[in-house]
């Protein structure tokens, strides 16, 4: 049977014409982007060009594109760089920062992190039921010494796509009045990961002065990310050593990746309308099929949620029992149930949005891709009704 | 060495679990873990008594939980049936992972689950055969 692969959220295949781009630069141009010798220039231009087109795709300048490991040194280099920077502003205080319950992990370890070595004292913002921040606890939870505001653009677990511009229009008003006082500004970051292959990420738009992404979540390969540092935005840097990326991530440039990175940002613009569209159709076909299984919802909201991202609750059964049975037929799905987490807790983004332990177990998630067809989600719907009753008719009656 | 999360054994247990369902009128039964956890394992026996000893005619199980919840319940029972009660009563949590081709660290607190339900089973006839 032909497999079929419904785990975009987690990660995607290397685009053919990304790997192509890429070949040139681990044997014919290989030379050290810092040497000024004709290998290390033709490396030179091929990262530059990436930088240009990850600015024309965020509208930033090149100058404020810096490329690292991933959107998790990404996300590590914004918040502990910034916090060091403010440090020791005040004496009588710790620097403030507000993030989400529902970050990625990458956020909230970094934000206990700092926490813990009391460089900053944190607040997690609560989410409603549908899994959206609200744009008016954050204005509650701002302190006089808030430095760092950093709330996700797409849940990766749910596809809730977070209100980023009214939250950055309301930063804008509070840090005029703020200069006006002559007090420091807040600085807003989001973590773009899950939406940067269906959505406007320009950061003008959405208001932020820091953007995190990750280059495998659009058919980019893994181990290359992006930082987005808006210009006069002060951050000490992370990792020692020498003179890279303007002095902010030292160590020699990953330039084959770098290089398919800014291959793939360049593919998603043309079509992103279109492919946005697809998904969606695919998504909706998914969703009501799923939906007609007796006890199941559906997470969120679909008419606000990202488009390659359906997660459900089953009830009476286990999310990693029914992946398992999935995976046995070559469908591959993923589930934030307890079991799945190495942890024995279910997903806190399901817990934060106010469903039970129960029900959270029972989690599903579906993320689609550009290449997934109606035939591949029919099958998973003639499939997927099997799984779960099976799996209920093992399950003990409570 | 394997780098599977999953032993093929345990991923064949989910897929083809042994002694799955119930039994009507059992001699002792217990349920073990909670929905809270994710687990809930049951455990029902049937007891039959042979020159003077006890044995497990019949064992059967049901099981929410993970792929490991559900193939170590169900290697246990494959492991006790037609045993005598009081060797049966030994099985320990590692003697199940070992003879489902390992657990990862993380779900090792399944088998303890299971080993825990078979004790209680036991306990449950012990106590209903005292009466």
């Amino acid at each position: 049977m032909k497999k079929i692969y419904l785990d975009h959220a987690a990660t995607t295949p290397v685009a053919p014409a990304v790997l192509k781009t890429m070949q040139a630069f681990f044997t014919k141009d290989f030379g050290n982007p810092s040497e000024p010798h004709s290998w290390g220039q033709a490396a030179r231009q091929g990262i530059e060009e990436a930088r240009e087109k990850v600015a024309r795709f965020l509208k930033a300048q090149p100058s404020e594109i810096i490329f690292t490991s991933g959107a998790t040194e990404a996300i590590n280099l914004a918040h502990k760089g910034l916090i060091e920077t403010f440090k020791n502003q005040s004496k009588n205080s710790r620097p403030h920062l507000i993030t989400t319950q529902i970050e990625h992990k990458a956020v909230l370890e970094t934000c206990r992190h700092l926490e813990k070595i009391g460089w900053a004292k944190v607040s997690y913002l609560p989410v409603e039921q549908n899994g959206l921040v609200k744009t008016k606890e954050v204005e509650r939870a701002i302190r006089p010494e808030t430095v760092l505001l950093s709330v996700m653009f797409v849940n990766n677990e749910t596809g809730a796509v977070q209100p980023l511009k009214a939250i950055g229009q309301l930063l804008q008003k509070i840090n005029k009045q703020r200069l006006r006082n002559k007090k420091g500004r807040i600085y807003f970051h989001t973590d773009a990961t899950q939406a940067v292959q269906y959505f406007n990420c320009q950061v003008d738009d959405l208001g932020v002065d820091l953007l995190s992404l990750s280059g495998h979540k659009f058919y980019a390969p893994k181990g290359v990310g992006v930082l987005f540092i808006r210009k006069k935005t002060p951050l000490v840097r992370q990792q020692d050593g020498g003179g890279q990326e303007y002095r902010l991530r030292a160590g020699t440039e990953n330039v084959p990746f770098i290089v398919g990175l800014g291959k793939a940002i360049e593919l998603i613009q043309p079509n992103q309308k279109q492919s946005l569209k697809n998904t969606q159709k695919l998504r909706d076909r998914l969703v009501s099929g799923v939906l007609k299984i007796p006890k199941v919802r559906l997470v969120g909201d679909l008419k606000t949620n990202a488009p390659h991202i359906a997660t459900f609750l089953v009830e009476g059964v286990e999310g990693e029992a029914m992946m398992l049975l999935l995976s046995e037929k070559g469908i591959a799905a993923s589930s934030g149930s307890a079991c799945t987490s190495g942890l024995l807790a279910p997903s806190h983004v399901l817990l934060a949005m106010g469903y039970q332990s129960q029900q959270a177990h029972g989690s599903l998630r579906f993320s689609l891709g550009q290449a997934n067809t109606p035939k591949e989600i029919d099958e998973v719907l003639a499939f997927l009704p099997e799984v779960i009753q099976k799996l209920r008719r093992m399950a003990p009656k409570l | 060495m394997s780098f599977q999360f999953y032993s093929e054994k345990v991923l064949k247990y989910v897929k083809h679990p042994q002694n799955l369902g119930q039994i009507k009128n059992p001699d002792g039964v217990a349920t073990v873990g909670n929905p809270v956890c994710g687990d809930v394992m049951r455990l029902f026996i049937k007891v039959e008594k042979k020159n003077n000893q006890e044995y497990l005619k019949d064992i059967k199980f049901q099981t929410l939980g993970c792929g490991a919840a559900i193939a170590t319940s169900s290697m246990i029972t494959t492991m006790v049936k037609g045993k005598p009660l009081k060797d049966a009563e030994k099985i320990t949590n590692q003697a199940i992972a070992e003879a489902l081709g390992g657990l990862p660290p993380s779900k090792m607190h399944c088998s303890i689950l299971a080993a825990e339900a078979l004790k209680k089973a036991i306990q449950n006839y012990r106590q209903k055969s005292k009466k």
